[in-house]
């Protein structure tokens, strides 16, 4: 089991102090939510998580300070979904692809052809697999740019709002795919900014509130009427629709 | 093999035999005729002809700083397109090519570059790195893009101004004629001086920059994603500045500014790679070569009663070939 984990993480642009003091920890198997207002500090959480941010505090793999790590070990066992990804050259959705596997070397990748056809399969791209990325609709292009991550088949995968900008299908796409790889065995880490889906695909929510953790536990037990209240200062109809949980924001307090 | 890598050894093949052809041709081309039999001297029969004189000591530091030059434009321009993921980036862009002339101008504004000849290409190198170094005090270790461009817009016009001031000052109207038409660009009357002086860092400015491709590969995604890819960004910048510094500044100290060669080579034969930042740098250092080498034959051959000078052709093709480009990628975006 390998294990990521932050202590007194704080993390500070501008002179402005974007993450205080955060502790939390997340393990193989589990598909955790980060969620809170804009500016509660997910996506520096998220970009600190996969090394790319200056910090103080600590943060571990595997009792491992993240910063000593190989930059490439990292990356074999860190993949990172960006917020907005894109493409900037017309290369093929294969070629793009196959970027996930730059991490593991060009001679000794004997697991790369493979890795990269079930990351094809996984997000439904066979037929467009020589088709230029910049042609494609935005739907099909987030599923490429997810099929990149999983392509270096990390085990932990860090999605920044990967459904933002998604239609309906896309979003239960995409969040299926990633739900997968969680009960596969990987750490699965999506920042999110639908409640509903979060409540329905994650075991465990965090939310931030200005750049604290405001709470870290099961969807019961963070997605509150205080909580909502608290942090994001509204009024929201929960309940079950045929097994299936939503969260309905209803109006401002 | 697949189809897109077959396309891709096709390709390189076939530019390396134009490369070829074209280095070949430029020995021929000239105002004094050169056949064949001239070559003799090569074997040491007569190595005091003037054929064979003009054939070694003329021809060919001309064609070897022609491709030298060529594919060192093609090959800074690839690795900076890349790096910056916009198809209008060019060596000019960080300053070196400024900072490389200035330090020439101030070489001639001395009267250093008539009393002792390779002050000129020494005065370029040091500008080329001077503008390395003031790139990394501007930008510091932040790796951003923007900041490396607001970095060489600094430099460059920086540069510029204090070439003009040297130019306006200048005490004597032959050594301003004089700057003012190295400043076109040339590879005439070059010798092995030269070449002696220059390739060494071109080589090494090479090596760095072809080995930038996989990390250009990964910035096609952005650069969170690259970092999270395992490349170190500030180390790939390093490099890359310093790549085309050593090469771009000792090729601009010895042939003068050739424009828009890193601009039009690696856009015309991004397609041949399936647009692959990587393969692109191989191919636009050949691709480069092969065009400067045609334009000086070119300038060679042209009825006119002074040689044009290889910058201003290269000009004259690149300058509307930019504007094009400007236009095709603006429908592009409606």
């Amino acid at each position: 089991m390998t294990q990521l984990a932050t202590t007194g993480l704080t993390v500070s642009l501008g002179g402005h102090e974007i993450l205080r003091d955060v502790s939390c920890s997340f393990e193989t198997g589990e598909f955790v939510a980060l969620i809170g207002p804009n500016g509660a500090g997910k996506s520096t959480l998220l970009k600190s998580l996969a090394g790319l941010q200056d910090y103080s505090g600590q943060i571990t793999l595997d009792r491992q300070s993240l910063g000593l790590i190989e930059r490439r070990e990292r990356a074999r066992t860190i993949g990172y979904l960006g917020q907005s990804g894109q493409a900037h050259w017309p290369i093929s959705v294969e070629a793009l692809v196959s970027l996930g596997r730059l991490p593991f070397g060009d001679e000794n990748d004997q697991n790369g052809a493979a890795a990269i056809e079930t990351a094809l399969a996984d997000c439904d791209l066979l037929p467009l697999r020589h088709r230029a990325v910049t042609a494609l609709s935005g739907g099909e292009r987030a599923r490429v740019l997810l099929a990149r991550v999983l392509a270096g088949q990390p085990k932990i995968l860090l999605a920044d709002e990967p459904v933002a900008g998604l239609d309906p299908t896309h979003q239960l796409d995409v969040m299926t795919t990633l739900h997968d790889k969680a009960a596969g065995g990987a750490a699965v880490i999506v920042v999110l900014h639908d409640l509903s889906l979060a409540v329905r695909f994650a075991e465990r929510i965090i939310l931030l509130h200005n750049g604290v953790v405001a709470a870290n536990g099961t969807p019961d037990d963070v997605i509150t009427p205080e909580n909502l209240a608290d942090c994001y200062g509204i009024e929201a109809k929960q309940g079950l629709v045929d097994g299936i949980p939503y969260v309905l924001p209803a109006s401002r307090i | 093999m697949t189809s897109s890598k077959r396309r891709y050894v096709l390709g390189i093949s076939g530019l390396t035999t134009l490369a070829v052809f074209a280095f070949c041709v430029s020995l021929f081309v000239g105002p004094a005729a050169v056949g064949l039999s001239d070559l003799a001297g090569f074997f040491g029969s007569a190595p005091s002809e003037t054929g064979w004189l003009i054939f070694s000591e003329i021809r060919l530091p001309r064609a070897i700083l022609g491709f030298a030059v060529g594919a060192t434009l093609g090959l800074s321009g690839a690795a900076l397109q890349g790096y910056l993921r916009n198809p209008l980036a060019e060596p000019g862009i960080i300053g070196v090519t400024a900072s490389a002339a200035l330090f020439a101008v101030i070489a001639f504004y001395t009267g250093l570059a008539a009393s002792f000849a390779l002050a000129l290409p020494i005065g370029g190198i040091l500008g080329a790195v001077a503008a390395v170094m003031l790139i990394q005090i501007l930008a510091g270790r932040d790796s951003s893009v923007l900041t490396l461009i607001l970095a060489g817009v600094a430099v460059t016009s920086f540069a510029g101004a204090m070439t003009s001031l040297a130019l306006n000052l200048s005490p004597n109207p032959f050594a301003a004629y004089e700057v003012i038409f190295w400043m076109l660009g040339s590879l005439a009357d070059r010798s092995f001086e030269h070449v002696w002086l220059a390739v060494p860092f071109i080589a090494v400015g090479w090596l760095m920059l072809l080995t930038l491709g996989n990390a250009l590969n990964a910035l096609t995604l952005g650069e969170d994603e690259a970092a999270s890819l395992g490349f170190n960004l500030s180390r790939i910048r390093l490099r890359l500045v310093l790549g085309t510094a050593l090469s771009v500044g000792a090729a601009t100290a010895v042939s003068g500014a050739i424009g828009f060669v890193g601009l039009v080579v690696p856009h015309l034969l991004r397609p041949l790679v399936g647009h692959s930042p990587k393969l692109l740098l191989p191919v636009s250092a050949l691709g480069g070569g092969i065009l400067v080498l045609s334009a000086d034959i070119i300038v060679r051959l042209l009825p006119f009663e002074r040689e044009i000078k290889l910058g201003v052709l290269t000009a004259m093709i690149g300058a509307p070939f930019f504007l094009i480009l400007l236009l095709k990628h603006r429908r592009n975006l409606l």
